[in-house]
């Protein structure tokens, strides 16, 4: 009895982690305070699938969302190196009028949301997904899915090559002088 | 009761042993790159030295904590947090013999993984909170090289997993009963080393430091004891790989039985650490540039082959 308590106390801890950093995250000016934000939900996020028995997805979480697409967001924004007046920029970017269509929706998305959560009630229950499970739900039924992503994922790397790769016959100023 | 009396001391003890094993390691490796490099190294303080680690935490205990007034402080603050949690907190998976380890996880290899990929945060995060151009360079480096080497520190090891059957690392230790994985998983092995050097940043790989070129890169601005905790989180880093190596390709706590399984998985990490040691001060440090291709020109496909070889062999 003891043990579900702290578990539940544990899965209600992480979720208000989560929603407080998603919080803090909309709201900073600082866009690598921002960031770490956005880490501290995913890692929130990452123990709340724990919790409900999805290990290999909070593994994924962390490694994927966590440990590499994050990454590269600061590091972008590293390189830009914003301050004061970039902050002042985006401040004028965004009136506040601006905010009443997409506020609007929000709040019926979140009446939707909250009334669908209200009506039906249901008992969590915990099963854990081996990791052998996923391999074979994504190799099985799945099949179809992953390869469209990988399809995706190559494209993506020939893009990623042709951008990236050096013009072999361009004007280079400081070889000419 | 006594269950959770005895997980508790086997955490403390663990946590003790990770960090005293740290910061010993920092005269270890002063003394023996002295006795290599024909010189005597730290022998002053205490029998043959080894009380400097006494005198260095002192020093840098007493040192005042200090914020540079143009850093960003809440992640100026963080970043050496985050580098010493990440490396203890995967030491919570190592199985060090039977009934010796913190937790034994279904997902060890993967939580293992999930926290060396975090790694990354407390050196971008120390670089960029330092607003300094020499910081700023060496977390660039650090980040690029990190992720890219993580690739192939994840690839390297699925070879071992596809042979074990199992994320679990004390299955991997028991499936090693007939053979260690270092005569199957060879190239898997050396992957791995190298990658675990590169994560720990230490030369040849220590570029995002590099003191000829970046004065000490994104740990620049730091001092007294947040100097301390990067600089003890690379020392754990070193460890940890240490150990991991021992788990994954060298049996674990397998040996003879005239010495206690304990005692084989100590003298083996403590092999590796030791020739971690030597290639620092046997290798000189590449270019940026060769490094970056180094790992995904050669490793990268290597560990691929590796990955495919393994997987048909597995099926035949």
């Amino acid at each position: 009895m003891m043990w579900i308590n702290l578990y539940s106390l544990m899965f209600y801890v992480s979720g208000a982690i989560t929603l407080l950093a998603a919080f803090m995250l909309i709201t900073r000016h600082n866009a690598v305070h921002a960031l770490l934000y956005l880490i501290v939900s995913s890692l929130s996020t990452a123990i709340i699938f724990y919790l409900l028995g999805a290990a290999f997805a909070a593994a994924m979480e962390v490694i994927v969302y966590a440990g590499a697409v994050m990454i590269l967001f600061v590091f972008v924004v590293m390189m830009l190196n914003q301050g004061q007046r970039s902050a002042a920029h985006e401040a004028a970017w965004l009136p506040a009028k601006g905010w009443i269509m997409p506020g609007i929706l929000t709040a019926i998305l979140l009446i939707l949301m909250v009334s669908s959560l209200v009506v039906e009630v249901v008992p969590m229950e915990v099963h854990e997904v081996t990791v052998k499970q996923v391999g074979t739900a994504l190799f099985g039924p799945y099949m179809l899915v992953v390869e469209l992503a990988s399809f995706l994922l190559l494209s993506g790397l020939i893009g990623a090559f042709h951008i990236a790769r050096k013009m072999p016959q361009t004007h280079n100023p400081e070889q000419s002088q | 009761m006594n269950a959770v009396l005895v997980q508790i001391i086997n955490v403390v003890v663990i946590l003790l042993f990770v960090v005293f094993g740290a910061a010993l390691l920092t005269w270890v490796e002063r003394r023996l790159l002295g006795i290599w490099q024909d010189r005597y190294g730290p022998n002053r303080v205490g029998p043959f030295g080894s009380l400097q680690i006494v005198a260095d935490m002192i020093k840098l205990l007493m040192k005042q904590d200090w914020v540079p007034p143009f850093a960003d402080r809440l992640v100026f603050i963080v970043a050496p947090a985050i580098a010493m949690f990440v490396v203890v907190a995967a030491f919570a998976v190592i199985p060090m013999a039977p009934g010796v380890g913190v937790i034994d996880l279904n997902i060890g290899l993967l939580f293992f993984l999930a926290m060396t990929s975090l790694g990354v945060y407390a050196v971008m995060f120390g670089a960029y909170a330092s607003d300094n151009k020499y910081a700023l360079l060496g977390g660039l480096r650090a980040a690029a090289q990190m992720v890219s080497y993580e690739v192939f520190m994840g690839l390297s090891l699925m070879g071992v997993v596809m042979l074990a059957g199992s994320f679990n690392l004390r299955e991997v230790v028991l499936a090693q009963a007939d053979g260690w994985y270092i005569v199957p998983q060879f190239v898997g092995f050396l992957i791995f080393f190298m990658a675990g050097i590169a994560e720990s940043h230490r030369t040849p790989f220590d570029l995002p430091e590099a003191e000829h070129e970046l004065t000490a890169g994104f740990h620049t601005e730091y001092s007294g004891m947040k100097f301390a905790m990067f600089f003890l989180g690379e020392y754990v880093s070193v460890l940890m790989t240490a150990a991991m190596i021992t788990v994954l390709f060298l049996g674990g706590w397998l040996g003879p039985a005239w010495l206690p399984p304990l005692a084989w998985f100590l003298l083996k990490t403590a092999a590796l650490v030791l020739s971690m040691i030597l290639i620092r001060g046997a290798l000189p440090r590449p270019r940026y540039d060769q490094l970056m291709a180094f790992g995904w020109k050669l490793m990268l496909p290597l560990a691929l082959i590796n990955l495919l070889a393994t997987g048909a062999l597995t099926l035949m």
